[in-house]
């Protein structure tokens, strides 16, 4: 190859964390929402509410921060810290992510409005497919009561945590351009 | 790192959605036939992580004080009226106590009755909300000597709150009463009719099983039974409630929404099987019920 240009300036340790701190945001960030949600302030089933926006945002926005193996330790932490069946929150998570992305170039176009209304038809599908889980992995009917509960939160929360990850996620673009 | 070509990294990262799914598949497999090391996992990593919580704790129940406080100031006239006229009637009943113990005292001298130990109890701090959607449970900060055992009694300041289920090394899980799971023999303190508490996830557990032509009836106080060997009886649980849709519920003392601080109560009991026995339950003799 000879083709001359600016040489790239090498990868100091300062640009190398940089670059890691931003990379391993999203996922850092929303364990350790996850990881919040568990205190109690006598909200029932915050934790899967409060993993389901972030999940949502971050694979529509900066998939390249959150791959698949990420998610499912997310779902694994949120399995084992609600007390939930183990799996049920990591299938769910990983369908959620998985239909995200397969959409995403229809859904990183969409207005803030447009994302929430789809977000509840995804927030609408998790509850379901977690009501069926837990039915099916209990072996009993569960109340649907704390299912509608969860989805009415998680649908609630959202646009309050969009609002914060869109300020960083164009922060974090930001940074990335003026390298 | 290993340098892997560009179509060999976009073919691994297509393929590795449908893995990490047949995986999750794999984690329900696992954590249905091996639930003992799904919950060593899960006290582990609820030990790790109680002391981060213990602390994110403080700033919360700070702001929950300051809010009940001003709530305080705002109707400290109309409580005040309240309190007097309380004092009043619990002045009288204070009589009506003194008067009985006295009489208790008198009888149980004539009658050489044997008192009962008084149990020894802990206390420690909620720190976690260790219930997920479909489950009711709190998880407690202790400190690392501390001596939990499962089927411990937890009550809140006020009355029964639920039983210990799971325990770390520093941290333990109580299975409260309105969780779904939970099955509580109970006596009707008017009647002396023996019933079961049955949680349903709802902030009243419903009463299940009381013998026929004794109905609960309403405002009826709800104390635990000695019957399976699993409570001491008297524990003070609720008040009975007819719900509108005509079922008996039970309108707990114990605050489960603002759990701040439990007790708990090791009566030396064990009638609570070990997990291992529930897990897997003897078949039923044939012909038999």
């Amino acid at each position: 190859m000879d083709i001359k240009g600016r040489p790239e300036p090498p990868m100091g340790l300062l640009r190398r964390l940089d670059a890691g701190a931003r990379a391993g945001f999203p996922a850092v960030f929303t364990a350790f929402l996850i990881v919040l949600a568990a205190v109690p302030v006598g909200a029932p089933g915050l934790i899967a509410a409060l993993a389901l926006p972030g999940i949502f945002f971050w694979t529509i926005f900066r998939p390249a921060a959150m791959p698949a193996p990420v998610v499912f330790l997310l779902g694994l932490l949120q399995d084992l810290l609600s007390f939930a069946p183990l799996g049920a929150g990591v299938l769910t998570l990983l369908v959620v992510h998985g239909v995200a992305l397969r959409w995403r170039d229809v859904l990183v176009r969409q207005s803030f409005l447009a994302t929430w209304l789809i977000f509840c038809a995804f927030a609408a599908g998790a509850t379901g497919l977690g009501w069926g889980l837990e039915a099916v992995l209990g072996w009993h009917l569960p109340p649907t009561t704390p299912g509608i509960t969860q989805f009415g939160v998680s649908v609630g929360l959202y646009p309050m945590l969009a609002w914060v990850l869109t300020r960083l996620h164009t922060a974090m673009r930001r940074a990335e351009l003026a390298l | 790192m290993i340098r892997l070509s560009i179509p060999l990294r976009q073919a691994l990262a297509r393929l590795s959605l449908p893995v990490l799914i047949a995986a999750a598949f794999g984690a329900m497999l696992l954590g249905k036939a091996d639930a003992l090391l799904i919950e060593r996992a899960r006290m582990a990593l609820a030990d790790a992580l109680s002391p981060i919580w213990g602390a994110v704790q403080q700033p919360f129940s700070a702001v929950r004080d300051t809010v009940a406080e001003a709530q305080t100031l705002w109707n400290i006239r109309t409580e005040n009226a309240r309190l007097i006229e309380e004092n009043e009637r619990l002045r009288r009943w204070q009589a009506t106590a003194l008067a009985l113990e006295a009489e208790n005292a008198l009888l149980r001298r004539q009658l050489s009755w044997v008192p009962e130990p008084a149990p020894q109890y802990r206390t420690a701090r909620v720190v976690a909300d260790a219930g997920g959607t479909y489950a009711r449970a709190v998880l407690l900060a202790a400190g690392p000597q501390h001596n939990i055992r499962k089927g411990q009694v937890a009550l809140d300041e006020r009355g029964f709150a639920g039983r210990v289920t799971e325990v770390g090394s520093r941290s333990a899980r109580v299975l409260l009463a309105t969780d779904i799971n939970s099955r509580i023999p109970v006596t009707l303190e008017g009647s002396r009719a023996r019933a079961i508490m049955v949680g349903n996830n709802a902030a009243r557990p419903r009463l299940q099983h009381w013998p026929e032509g004794t109905t609960p009836r309403e405002g009826d106080r709800v104390v635990t039974s000695a019957q399976a060997g699993a409570f001491p009886a008297g524990l003070p649980v609720g008040v009975v409630r007819w719900s509108e849709s005509g079922a008996a519920e039970v309108e707990l003392f114990a605050q489960l929404d603002r759990l701040d601080v439990l007790r708990l109560f090791d009566f030396g009991l064990s009638g609570i099987l070990p997990p291992e026995a529930v897990a897997r339950p003897e078949p039923r003799a044939a012909g038999r019920r």
